[in-house]
């Protein structure tokens, strides 16, 4: 595994601690993000909240983001409206179909212990 | 030797059918663009393992089918999957000879012709003439007419007064691909149905499932969708090295599902084949493009997947359970489509000392190029390998100073217009930098593509009638 050296010691990039998967129906995207241990599952909840998931998708003027909880499955499910520029039928971007934004999601710095 | 089984659970006496513990259904392709030779091991895995099996094929995206209606157009006897016979080639010998039913989406927007090539192509392997059935009905174009379906609400209020329909589907569920089952075919061939009805009409039809069974329904569209992609379940789209590695990715085992009669789903994989099925690979799959998890709605059942558990049981085994059923809403969805615009795409490389420079020179002398045109096209740039995907149309990242100067990089030009003529034009100025652009520039690409639009409408369940036709030699 990779140090991320831009990150300070009581924190991780959530890719160290989840993965995620895009999907897209329209111009609405979802990303499941779901813990590698459930022991962390409560940690993801109380830090990758929707409103932090809007922040990141500001520069796409993403407005509702809902989150889903799954806790048998240590997992969320991120469900954020009109943040495909169109969707494929209408967006410029080459991903249209919003498929490499889990990997933005998981970008996200999650404190580790304060 | 399956023959004797299925005649064994015959029970001539009643007159129905005994219901089997297990159920095994393989999955051999996700999509259009899937691996030809993927459904070998897996149709050699079923023919080999005892009880009722049955392979699917799903194949038809979003907007596949509305390509299809125009090839159609063109040609009465295209306009199903254009692989067809890449994929059951492979596979039909095995499938016929130990009775393992296939069920594909494959007939798109022609399953009568997708039907009548599949008998072709038994006739070229020398194969007994199988039986075929087709679903129909999903085609409300047909049904409906264009000004029926223009007067039609959509999910984006769009008034289609004027728009020429190119093709309009519902969405069917498994129950016509149980009956087409029950009826003897050792084939069926649908155009649009949900996509987890590819396996639940073959569990329908080896249970006996009743239309009020909202539990065991509710397990059988859990497994479609498990299924439904393929690879995506058995460590495809899913590998990030160090993190999750996957084994033997040029060689990915497709998917096998046993759904047992009292609900249990088991994910595996054929043997000596790569990929992985763990409960990670199960869960990413799990909620692939799903919104909320209580309420996954089809025509069969509608699916609550908040108490599911996914077990790992190690050797590429995962056990799933715990889904819940609820009854259906009484509409279906009809995915509408329409001509879209055109979108204009070109690319030019820049690399080496400086490269991000020039690129950025390219970039802005494009967007300038097509502001002087005077056009109305709407445009965007990108840099890739400075930030293209994860870009957007506000923020234009690569024009931040975190980006290294040198390295390899290629400027992208996209532009959309409902005019081919412009959309060519645009495309066209990426390749005038060859001799108009910054030092360097090379390996320019471009092309013009049309996109169709599609649109969600609903439907009364009632207002559709499927209709199952049989070709070839009947049972």
């Amino acid at each position: 595994m990779t140090t991320d050296m831009s990150f300070p010691s009581n924190t991780a990039p959530l890719h160290r601690l989840a993965h995620a998967r895009a999907g897209d129906k329209g111009n609405r995207l979802n990303v499941s993000v779901i813990a590698y241990s459930k022991n962390d599952f409560e940690l993801l909840r109380e830090q990758v909240t929707p409103q932090r998931v809007k922040t990141l998708f500001a520069d796409r003027n993403v407005q509702v983001v809902t989150r889903y909880e799954l806790p048998k499955l240590g997992a969320m499910n991120f469900v954020i409206d009109e943040a495909l520029e169109g969707g494929v039928n209408k967006s410029l971007n080459l991903d249209g179909h919003g498929k490499s934004l889990s990997f933005r999601i998981l970008e996200i710095e999650i404190i580790l212990f304060s | 030797m399956r023959w004797d089984y299925l005649n064994f659970l015959w029970d001539d006496d009643v007159g129905t059918m005994m219901q089997p513990n297990i159920v095994k259904i393989g999955c051999c392709a996700g999509f259009s663009g899937d691996r030809y030779d993927a459904g070998v091991p897996v149709a050699e895995a079923l023919a080999l393992a005892d009880g009722p099996a049955y392979l699917m094929y799903e194949t038809l995206a979003e907007r596949t089918l509305a390509l299809a209606q125009i090839q159609r157009r063109c040609d009465p006897e295209v306009g199903y999957t254009p692989y067809l016979a890449d994929f059951l080639r492979p596979v039909l010998r095995t499938c016929l000879e130990n009775g393992i039913p296939i069920v594909g989406n494959f007939g798109a927007a022609n399953p009568p012709a997708a039907a009548r090539r599949i008998l072709a192509l038994a006739n070229e392997l020398n194969l007994s003439t199988p039986c075929v059935a087709t679903v129909e009905g999903d085609d409300v174009l047909e049904s409906f007419g264009e000004r029926t379906i223009r007067s039609w609400n959509n999910d984006e209020k769009r008034d289609l007064t004027g728009s020429r329909i190119i093709a309009a589907n519902a969405y069917l569920g498994g129950r016509p691909i149980a009956d087409a089952l029950s009826d003897g075919a050792d084939i069926v061939v649908t155009g649009r149905c949900t996509d987890s009805a590819l396996a639940v009409g073959p569990l329908i039809h080896a249970f006996g499932l009743q239309h009020d069974e909202w539990d065991r329904l509710a397990t059988a569209v859990l497994t479609g969708h498990l299924l439904e992609c393929g690879a995506h379940v058995t460590g495809g789209y899913f590998a990030d090295p160090g993190y999750k590695d996957v084994p033997g990715m040029a060689s990915i085992g497709f998917p096998i599902a046993e759904v047992s009669a009292d609900d249990i789903a088991t994910i595996t994989k054929p043997p000596r084949t790569g990929g992985l099925v763990s409960a990670a690979t199960v869960t990413e799959q799990l909620l692939y493009e799903i919104h909320d998890p209580s309420a996954y709605l089809t025509p069969d059942v509608q699916l609550n997947m908040t108490d599911v558990e996914v077990e790992d049981l190690g050797e590429n085994r995962v056990r799933v359970m715990g889904a819940r059923g609820a009854p259906p809403p009484g509409k279906l969805k009809v995915t509408v489509s329409i001509e879209g615009d055109f979108l204009a795409e070109g690319e030019i490389g820049y690399s080496g000392l400086n490269a991000l420079a020039r690129a950025r020179l390219a970039a802005r002398t494009l967007l300038e190029r097509i502001e002087l045109h005077g056009s109305n096209c709407a445009v965007r740039c990108d840099i890739i390998g400075a930030a293209s995907i994860h870009d957007s149309i506000y923020s234009r990242r690569w024009q931040e100073d975190s980006v290294p100067s040198e390295g390899d990089y290629r400027v992208r030009l996209a532009g959309s217009t409902q005019n081919r003529a412009e959309a060519e034009n645009v495309a066209r100025e990426v390749l005038s930098l060859y001799a108009n652009g910054p030092a360097g520039g090379a390996g320019v690409r471009y092309c013009v593509t049309p996109r169709v639009h599609t649109l969600s409408s609903y439907i009364s369940a009632a207002d559709i009638k499927p209709k199952i036709t049989f070709y070839g030699q009947r049972k």
